[in-house]
């Protein structure tokens, strides 16, 4: 046995190269943490607690998660001088063309989800782009893009920046992110000023002598946060996080089946080139003001599809019977007619059954459809619910 | 009671194996949360697919260590999975399969052997 169909592993493992570590590699190790290949990096996909504890006690307490692999990088103006506002629009009018989101009118201290995309409107990423409170980093942007996809999307943001801005790559450090109903205290302990970020909003903030980006964000629909620490300060900083007994090492075994739950979707399974922000349920992503000038990419798909043109759209599926309906899943009609297919599925550890989200026509969409998905030629029966499954808990603003 | 290199155990009584993952196996899946087992009556060949078991993580199979034909397929497992973290060489069986010919398990390794054979891996 142990011929396991494994995730999370896909994303380009990339054949005959070594793989990439983390800063905290040695932690994991040290906390005997089971490691896997993921987007060319060693990675923790479980400690010693296992998959389904890591994601109760996440959803219970506060779980920290090793996310270095990622590729946090910083854009900057290559000019000094000038009035910060200005230096904003700059700045956001490089990288702008390429992203689905309004970046120019981002309010200071703001961070926001957005979409990579290509020419016909499909993704090629999700990222998020902030821009710091501070006046005097105005012409800056925080970038965060996925760890499978992080070569392709850098080249082409430098590209896009030309010599009028740097890119830098802030991948060396660590990436923490801290998530669930204690994570607030446990990171407040140590940034007193993290207690004031609500959702989506992130700030530099002081560890002894060193600065830690405190972004209050994450991937689980649980409140918390996701911490950018220079190399100098990533390993201490993993270290003061797990001594707080609310906190317990979280692997990506669990990060998948949280962030699951959470109805997020996941790049390079549930987001491809192929698949429009309409279609993957991300239209909020897609700034109506520059839809509306027609300066997004792929601006005529994704208005026709707003207008009701979309072929499939993503949904998720409460599987009622038998065995987790995983990625690559077929999902049918009744009568069998081919409706599409699953692109993430499991069991849920909060829920006590599997779950699943995938594509199909937008007329099969609608929660309450009674769809079949196939498992290894067997049809089990499934319904399709609204997104998330498990609410978020975001600490949105008053 | 007789191992694999699949990490099956199998344990004969006359001429009815049981059958199960051992607690290594059930170690590195991890919990599991579903098993997909084959009805009584199901004719299995040493090397066939016999079960699927589900983790968190991923879905692996189970191969069916001998030849023989299912009598009886754990009814426990249907609504606690976890047995078979809990009791994998016990509770947790998954099969009782008929077989013909005893002297299949002649090629499978006793406890000592299958002890050294995870330190070699």
């Amino acid at each position: 046995m142990l011929s396991a169909e494994s995730r999370p592993g896909a994303l380009t493992p990339v054949p005959d190269q070594p793989l990439k570590t983390t800063i905290l590699d040695p932690a994991h190790r040290a906390l005997k943490a089971r490691m896997v290949a993921f987007a060319g990096y060693d990675m923790p996909v479980q400690y010693e607690m296992g998959v389904l504890k890591e994601h109760l006690w996440t959803r219970e307490h506060a779980g920290a998660f090793d996310v270095s692999h990622m590729g946090p990088c910083f854009l900057d103006l290559a000019t000094s001088g000038g009035d910060p506002e200005e230096r904003h629009q700059a700045v956001a009018s490089l990288i702008e063309p390429l992203v689905s989101g309004d970046i120019a009118g981002l309010k200071p201290g703001k961070l926001r989800y957005t979409l990579l995309l290509n020419e016909d409107g499909g993704i090629l990423d999700d990222l998020m782009i902030g821009r710091p409170s501070d006046p005097k980093f105005q012409g800056r942007l925080y970038i965060v893009v996925n760890a499978g996809t992080k070569e392709a999307d850098l080249e082409l943001i430098a590209q896009a920046a030309g010599r009028a801005a740097r890119l830098s790559r802030a991948d060396d450090g660590g990436l923490i992110a801290v998530q669930g109903p204690d994570a607030a205290d446990v990171v407040g302990k140590l940034f007193p000023q993290s207690r004031s970020l609500s959702f989506m909003t992130f700030e530099r903030m002081p560890m002894e002598k060193r600065t830690v980006r405190v972004s209050r964000s994450g991937y689980t629909g649980e409140d918390g946060f996701e911490l950018l620490a220079p190399t100098t300060a990533a390993d201490d900083l993993w270290q003061r996080l797990l001594q707080d007994d609310r906190v317990r090492p979280i692997g990506l075994g669990a990060r998948d089946s949280l962030r699951l739950e959470a109805g997020l979707p996941l790049y390079g399974h549930d987001l491809d080139p192929t698949v429009s922000p309409v279609e993957a349920g991300l239209a909020f992503a897609v700034s109506k003001k520059r839809l509306k000038a027609g300066a997004v990419r792929g601006a005529e798909r994704i208005r026709a599809e707003l207008d009701g043109g979309a072929t499939r759209v993503r949904v998720g599926l409460k599987v009622l019977e038998g065995a987790p309906a995983r990625e690559g899943a077929q999902i049918v009609e009744a009568g069998w007619a081919h409706l599409g297919q699953v692109t993430s599925g499991g069991f849920s550890p909060s829920l006590g059954y599997p779950i699943a989200m995938g594509f199909v026509p937008p007329a099969w969409s609608a929660p309450g459809t009674q769809l079949t998905v196939e498992v290894r030629g067997r049809g089990q029966a499934a319904e399709v619910v609204a997104l998330p499954f498990v609410p978020h808990r975001y600490r949105r603003p008053a | 009671m007789k191992f694999s290199k699949d990490h099956e155990w199998v344990n004969l009584d006359g001429d009815i194996a049981t059958v199960g993952i051992t607690a290594y196996a059930a170690d590195q899946l991890g919990d599991v949360v579903f098993v997909e087992l084959p009805v009584a009556g199901k004719s299995v060949k040493a090397g066939d697919g016999l079960a699927v078991v589900e983790s968190v993580k991923a879905a692996s199979d189970v191969y069916a260590p001998v030849t023989g034909e299912v009598t009886a397929a754990n009814p426990a497992l249907g609504d606690n999975p976890e047995t078979v973290n809990d009791q994998p060489e016990g509770a947790g069986w998954f099969v009782k399969l008929k077989i013909a010919d005893p002297t299949q398990l002649d090629g499978l390794m006793d406890r000592a052997a299958y002890e050294d054979y995870l330190k070699s891996l």
